[in-house]
């Protein structure tokens, strides 16, 4: 029995060890240059466990528009794999963006970096466009949102969100962004298609800042607080 | 007992293997509704290529695909008979089904899902997930 825990100890911490240093090397691959290494100094050694590492539960990050054979979800021995187009190949040129395809779509279109048909088979159809912006007021601090219908009909059809996602009555929509996040709403399209719901996209919607002499609401158990 | 600690540093190497991200292009649709079952590769559905040459409302409007990644229930048969793919490959506005490669593309094995998700990037389960899990017990 105790040899049992001896070895499941010596493979876990052979395990740990494999797994530091394959964080170490994923790194180095992509650390900036430090101070330290500019001015030469030697950094002290800094002893810190494994499990008050930064970043910890963070993705590591990727590398951008990868080609299909080494994007990790084709399969590299198969024919075809080969023959499809790496997205680098098609995004020449393009305005750029920190988050999704790292493309900003509305620009590439309004651009003419692109000309995606409206009709499968006629390049000449023309998208109905309707230019109509809809103020969404947040409770909370976060600027309002303004939805502005003008990029989203010139990607879609009215029937492909209204009425069943969006009831096209205005102050009926109830949303928030844990319907969103979990692919209701505008996250039907937004975190899975159109641009995603990161830290650096927050402003695309919340667009509107609160007047100058906006205060956050106070809450129920302030309001009602007798010690106030 | 020597098995004990195999088990342990496979378990710790394909977790290792495994943890490495995929980085497939944001949005690229993997379906896998019926490909494994019948020793097909999964389809990879790359969004980024399409939205390039077609508007979604072609797809999404037009021909009818949920906004759910599997939740089309695309067969072989109903492409072939013109409906989802087969609106556009039958060669004449793309290329036709005889390049089965092109399209079952994927990692055997591959889930359903569709890469790079906001809901694939939290940090947390979502409700959803707790709830399958639960199931499951």
């Amino acid at each position: 029995m105790r040899m049992i825990a001896t070895i499941a100890t010596l493979a876990l911490s052979l395990g740990t060890a494999a797994a530091t240093w394959a964080a170490d090397k994923a790194d180095n691959n992509s650390k900036p240059v430090t101070s330290a290494e500019i001015t030469g100094s030697v950094p002290a050694q800094i002893n810190v466990s494994n499990a008050n590492v930064f970043n910890r539960l963070l993705k590591k990050d990727k590398e951008r528009n990868s080609a299909p054979p080494t994007d990790g979800i084709h399969d590299a021995d198969n024919e075809g794999t080969h023959q499809l187009q790496p997205p680098k190949v098609a995004y020449e040129g393009f305005p750029t963006t920190e988050f999704g395809n790292y493309i900003d779509w509305v620009k590439s279109l309004n651009g003419g970096n692109i000309n995606p048909r409206y009709d499968r088979e006629d390049p000449s159809v023309e998208p109905i466009v309707m230019d109509l912006d809809i103020l969404r007021e947040v409770k909370a601090s976060m600027p309002d949102v303004i939805f502005p219908h003008k990029p989203h009909t010139q990607w879609l059809h009215c029937s492909n969100c209204h009425p069943k996602i969006f009831k096209p009555q205005r102050g009926s929509n109830q949303i928030n962004m844990s319907q969103i996040l979990l692919g209701q709403k505008c996250g039907v399209c937004h975190g899975k298609v159109s641009f995603p719901i990161t830290t650096k996209s927050c402003t695309k919607c919340h667009s509107k800042p609160k007047p100058a002499e906006w205060k956050p609401p106070l809450s129920d158990a302030s309001v009602k607080n007798p010690w106030r | 007992m020597w098995r004990y600690a195999i088990f342990g540093l496979v378990g710790w190497v394909s977790a290792l293997l495994i943890s490495i991200p995929a980085q497939a292009e944001y949005a690229d649709v993997v379906i896998n509704n019926y490909a494994d079952a019948a020793g097909m590769r999964p389809v990879v559905f790359p969004h980024w290529y399409h939205r390039v040459r077609f508007r979604c409302k072609v797809c999404h409007a037009d021909l009818g695909f949920q906004f759910k990644a599997g939740g089309n229930k695309i067969t072989m048969a109903k492409i072939v008979d013109g409906q989802f793919c087969g609106a556009c490959h039958n060669g004449e506005i793309s290329w036709s089904v005889e390049n089965c490669g092109m399209c079952h593309s994927g990692v055997p094995g591959t889930a359903t899902q569709i890469h790079g998700s906001t809901v694939q990037r939290l940090v947390a389960p979502t409700y959803e997930a707790l709830s399958d899990k639960k199931k499951a017990q």
